[in-house]
């Protein structure tokens, strides 16, 4: 369904938080999303007529939660074009990079002892692969970000050498909201012989994420940001390369034989799910799925990128400001104001009960990068609208009149 | 949503104080200096010291911050000038909250402590 204005505001009724908190302008939509009351009735519904532990019995409702677990991971493998058994349900993006960074140390080359990353990377594709560096005496490398906030690519192919064991890069920037080429990027890894990996936590509830396409060898969301209930994450893996992987945790459920002594572990993708998994998670996740089907991720795309040009076009209105936004931008948009800190305006906006992000945005690095402490971020879902932009103008304007005095 | 009375933090008086903070600057004689961090938004505050005979002699700030943790800062500092060693390390956060007089919401409350966590940081 093609997204206007009006469409906007309708299908803001299928969030609850917005009945439960009247006037609420919800701009922090990059941090966590809200949650429509199809993915949240999806759950309790699970609970209420489904929920018994997965794999292990034999009863009804035992067959009946493996069937729904097993059914949501092939809405998730066919949401990203994979196969089901590339889909490993983890906990977040953070633990899917953390899998990764813990369980590819095995299958490096020893030749290769680089790890690439980028300037705009989040902590959570910075310090998984920093801690690798240290235990395996790697060196990390980051691309520089141009002028216009994306990605240098000469200096990417210029630091993508026969060394690089790891590309890891960020899909969507969460602080500049830069679109980055990845398809590009992955076949420059490629050729290189590296291993890919792209941080799809900011793109998938925005654009269709295909990893066949894309030809990653990982890629990694998280739930909450799409919809989805918190504690249920995603790691997409190529078949080949998560077979010859070792477990990450080890427990009930990834094991084919047990002695006292040793132990044979479960084919893929059971072999990297050690323990009860977050069956009603796997639920919530493939309802929000769903949804997001259902609208169309492209009609989402292009509503937001409508509602960004025009929330861009009026904050260049409000004096002080200075925006980092990325080129081919997505839908985020930081911004400082000049002389207020940006947890003070985030603070004020709340008085309008207007939710922004404030601070460092888990981009610790990035911010130095830009020169700034930190900087408040807007960012945007389907359901936002004109108005909703409105009143953070507004509130931006009436900011800088309360500081100005 | 946030309960209770959200403008408060921002009244006048705090802002004139965010404008023109006291002891702001460089303490070129120290003896004791902290920095802390705000791990909220990756904002630094330094303090500086003067102890003599475990008196505070002098005190002074530096930094970026908010107008909570600038505010704070001023506050505090002036507070110490002349105070034993052993009373400063006895402030607790209810003290920084009572110099500040306005209804602090508890995401800010590190925005409160960051000055105090310096002193006491310096002195340890």
């Amino acid at each position: 369904m093609e997204l206007n204005n009006r469409r906007a505001k309708q299908l803001k009724k299928d969030f609850p938080i917005f009945e439960n908190n009247k006037g609420l302008v919800y701009l922090d939509n990059a941090a966590t999303s809200q949650r429509p009351k199809q993915m949240i009735n999806a759950v309790i519904d699970f609970y209420e007529k489904d929920n018994a532990n997965i794999s292990r019995g034999v009863h009804t409702l035992a067959e009946r939660a493996t069937e729904r677990y097993e059914e949501a991971r092939k809405v998730v493998a066919d949401f990203v074009n994979a196969d089901s058994k590339e889909i490993i349900f983890t906990r977040n993006t953070t633990e899917s990079l953390n899998l990764l960074a813990y369980t590819l140390e095995s299958i490096i080359p020893e030749d290769r002892d680089e790890i690439l990353l980028t300037e705009m990377e989040h902590h959570s594709n910075l310090i998984p692969w920093q801690q690798l560096a240290k235990r395996k005496g790697m060196k990390l490398k980051f691309v520089k970000i141009k002028d216009d906030f994306t990605l240098d690519m000469e200096d990417l192919r210029r630091k993508l050498t026969s060394k690089t064991a790891i590309l890891s890069i960020t899909h969507i920037s969460n602080v500049l909201g830069t679109i980055n080429p990845i398809n590009e990027i992955v076949q420059l890894g490629k050729k290189k012989g590296a291993i890919t990996i792209i941080d799809a936590a900011q793109s998938v509830q925005h654009m269709k994420v295909d990893a066949k396409k894309i030809g990653c060898d990982f890629l990694a969301f998280s739930s909450h940001k799409m919809l989805g209930p918190n504690g249920i994450g995603v790691l997409y893996g190529r078949k080949e390369l998560l077979e010859k992987m070792p477990p990450f945790n080890f427990g009930g459920g990834m094991i084919s034989k047990v002695t006292f002594e040793v132990s044979e572990w479960a084919e893929i993708p059971e072999k990297f799910e050690a323990g009860t998994p977050n069956v009603a998670g796997s639920i919530g996740l493939a309802e929000a799925i769903k949804y997001l089907d259902k609208i169309g991720l492209d009609n989402i795309g292009a509503w937001e990128g409508e509602l960004l040009n025009y929330a861009l076009e009026k904050m260049r209105g409000v004096s002080g400001i200075k925006m980092f936004v990325g080129k081919n931008s997505g839908s985020i948009i930081s911004f400082i104001m000049e002389g207020i800190h940006p947890h003070d305006v985030a603070q004020l906006l709340n008085e309008d009960k207007i939710a922004v992000r404030a601070g460092h945005n888990c981009a610790m690095p990035l911010m130095k990068v830009l020169g700034v402490q930190g900087v408040s971020r807007a960012s945007f879902s389907f359901f936002n609208t004109f108005e909703d932009v409105d009143k953070l103008v507004e509130g931006l304007k009436k900011i800088n009149l309360k500081f100005k005095k | 949503m946030e309960k209770g009375i959200p403008g408060d933090m921002y009244r006048e008086h705090m802002l004139e104080l965010y404008r023109n903070p006291q002891n702001f600057g460089v303490l070129k004689n120290a003896t004791h200096e902290k920095t802390e961090y705000n791990s909220l938004c990756g904002d630094e505050i330094t303090v500086q010291l003067l102890v003599k005979n475990d008196v505070v002699r002098d005190v002074k700030f530096n930094g970026s911050g908010c107008v909570i943790s600038l505010v704070s800062a001023s506050l505090l500092t002036e507070k110490l000038k002349g105070m034993e060693k052993d009373k400063v390390m006895e402030i607790e956060k209810k003290d920084v909250l009572d110099l500040l007089g306005v209804k602090i919401t508890s995401a800010r409350i590190k925005c409160v402590m960051l000055a105090l966590d310096a002193v006491k940081g310096a002195l340890k």
